[in-house]
């Protein structure tokens, strides 16, 4: 597993999303009110550019008309054919053993750390005094 | 011909009300009065006009009167030569029909009597289905209480074709006593004519309303699954009666794909349709609307999925089948018994409660 660096924390705000090319795979990475997540933006169904879909809420229900709308924000939905996944897990809500989208681990790590490596810096320049978002896969 | 088994249900009969005025000993005096100085004469549906080939299979046509009127008939013709066990007499009569609900309840109450009375008090074979006045849902559930009484009583029957799509909450009362009382819900082909029988008007031909019914039983289960019937009554059985069944596996692709996609707008449908229909949903064999290669038949029973779907019928005197076929070529014995025995028991609990109590 290889570690890339594709940005500086403060270039990544929360509520906002990268895609990037890493090894030749198309990768988004997701910050959602603070926490980073990795998908494979290929949707495991058609192969739809899946992260380039909206982030919903989990919908679910114990009774018919009473719904319980939780994790906000944590549910990709592909724009092709509207199926959800879990941007934790990329499980797919509809058929989750079946299909599942790749995810990757993605954190923030420390510029001390990142530059004693091994790590891929991609194009970023690392800066000690800085945080950067670190991308697993 | 695929050879039948004996002791089977049949899960669709029809007994035939002769003439309004069989009922006049049923109702009470006033409902009586109005209906001999009205001069009411008869309920008549035009689901199955009276000389249309399918009402009645010529061989199984009395000389007079409606076919499936007299019991002897139906003893003769279907009872005894398909040797069942049991049969479900599903009265198609024209109660559905009125706006009225205190007439459609004072009828539908006539007509559960007259069946208990003329039909199962002279049979031991025989079992009802409760006619409901849908026009008003608190009398229903009365009537589905008054006549659950009676064990012989072992479904609700509702029409495919009524005001309303059945999942509506509105209808779920009704839903809530059948699961209670264990008794399913019999959905039958046929239309109360409030709406048109097809979904984009008026017709011109019987054939065009007889061709609808698949479209109608397929917008009702939709109808049923996505408003969640199944969520809250998750024990509730629900059987289409004379709904053929080869448009199912198509029907379920297409449900199932847009579910996939738009399942967050009915969060509470938590289960794949297609397993929602597996748990809930069952099936009339006739009309077997398959071709007649015994090949292709099987490879769409392959494509259901399961083997515990379909209930035998005979939808006597519907013309559907000619001799004693009422089996289609190529079924297996392991499948006719099934489809027979097996599933009728295990969807009917009343029967089945008949079935241990008298080994």
């Amino acid at each position: 597993m290889t570690r890339h660096v594709i940005a500086p924390v403060d270039e990544f705000p929360p509520g906002t999303r990268k895609f990037l090319e890493i090894d030749g795979r198309p990768i988004a990475v997701f910050n959602i009110k603070g926490e980073f997540f990795g998908l494979l933006n290929r949707c495991p169904h058609q192969g739809a550019s899946l992260c380039e879909g909206p982030l919903i809420g989990l919908a679910q229900s114990k009774d018919p008309g009473e719904i319980e709308y939780t994790r906000l924000g944590e549910i990709i939905r592909c724009p092709w054919h509207g199926w959800e996944f879990d941007i934790r897990t990329g499980q797919s809500y509809c058929d989750p053993r079946r299909f599942r989208v790749k995810a990757y681990p993605a954190h923030v790590e420390a510029g001390a750390e990142v530059v004693k490596g091994p790590y891929v810096a991609e194009t970023i320049k690392v800066a000690v005094e800085s945080d950067y978002v670190v991308v697993e896969l | 011909m695929t050879a039948i088994v004996a002791g089977g249900v049949d899960c669709d009969l029809h007994p035939a009300v002769p003439h309004l005025t069989s009922l006049l000993p049923y109702l009470d005096d006033y409902w009586r009065d109005q209906v001999t100085t009205r001069g009411m004469v008869d309920l008549v549906s035009q689901s199955y006009p009276a000389n249309s080939p399918i009402s009645a299979r010529p061989d199984w046509r009395p000389a007079q009167g409606k076919p499936g009127s007299r019991l002897e008939d139906m003893q003769a013709q279907a009872l005894d030569p398909f040797e069942v066990a049991y049969g479900i007499c599903n009265p198609l009569y024209g109660v559905q029909m009125v706006f009225s609900e205190d007439m459609a309840t004072a009828f539908c109450r006539a007509l559960n009597d007259w069946l208990a009375k003329e039909w199962l008090d002279r049979d031991s074979r025989l079992r009802g289905s409760i006619v409901i006045p849908v026009q008003n849902v608190e009398k229903s559930v009365a009537e589905i209480e008054r006549c659950a009484a009676d064990k012989r009583f072992v479904q609700v029957l509702m029409l495919v074709m009524g005001d309303m799509p059945l999942g509506k909450r509105h209808y779920w009362p009704i839903y809530a006593a059948a699961e209670r009382l264990g008794l399913p819900i019999g959905i039958h082909a046929g239309s109360n004519y409030h709406n048109p029988p097809t979904s984009v008007g008026w017709g011109s031909y019987h054939i065009e309303d007889y061709v609808a019914q698949a479209q109608a039983f397929q917008t009702q289960l939709t109808s049923l699954i996505v408003e969640g019937v199944f969520a809250r009554h998750p024990n509730l059985k629900m059987v289409m009666l004379e709904s053929g069944f080869t448009w199912l596996p198509p029907f379920l692709w297409r449900l199932h794909k847009f579910w996939r996609g738009i399942r967050m707008e009915t969060p509470w449908v938590d289960r794949a349709p297609l397993e929602i229909v597996r748990s809930n949903i069952r099936f009339s064999l006739q009309p077997v609307d398959a071709p007649d290669d015994p090949a292709l038949l099987n490879r769409l029973l392959d494509h259901m999925q399961s083997d515990e779907l379909l209930l035998f019928s005979t939808d006597y005197p519907h013309w559907q089948f000619d001799g004693n076929d009422a089996l289609p070529k190529g079924l297996s014995p392991e499948l006719v018994r099934k489809i027979m025995i097996d599933n009728p028991l295990a969807t009917y609990g009343r029967l089945r409660a008949t079935q241990e109590a008298t080994p």
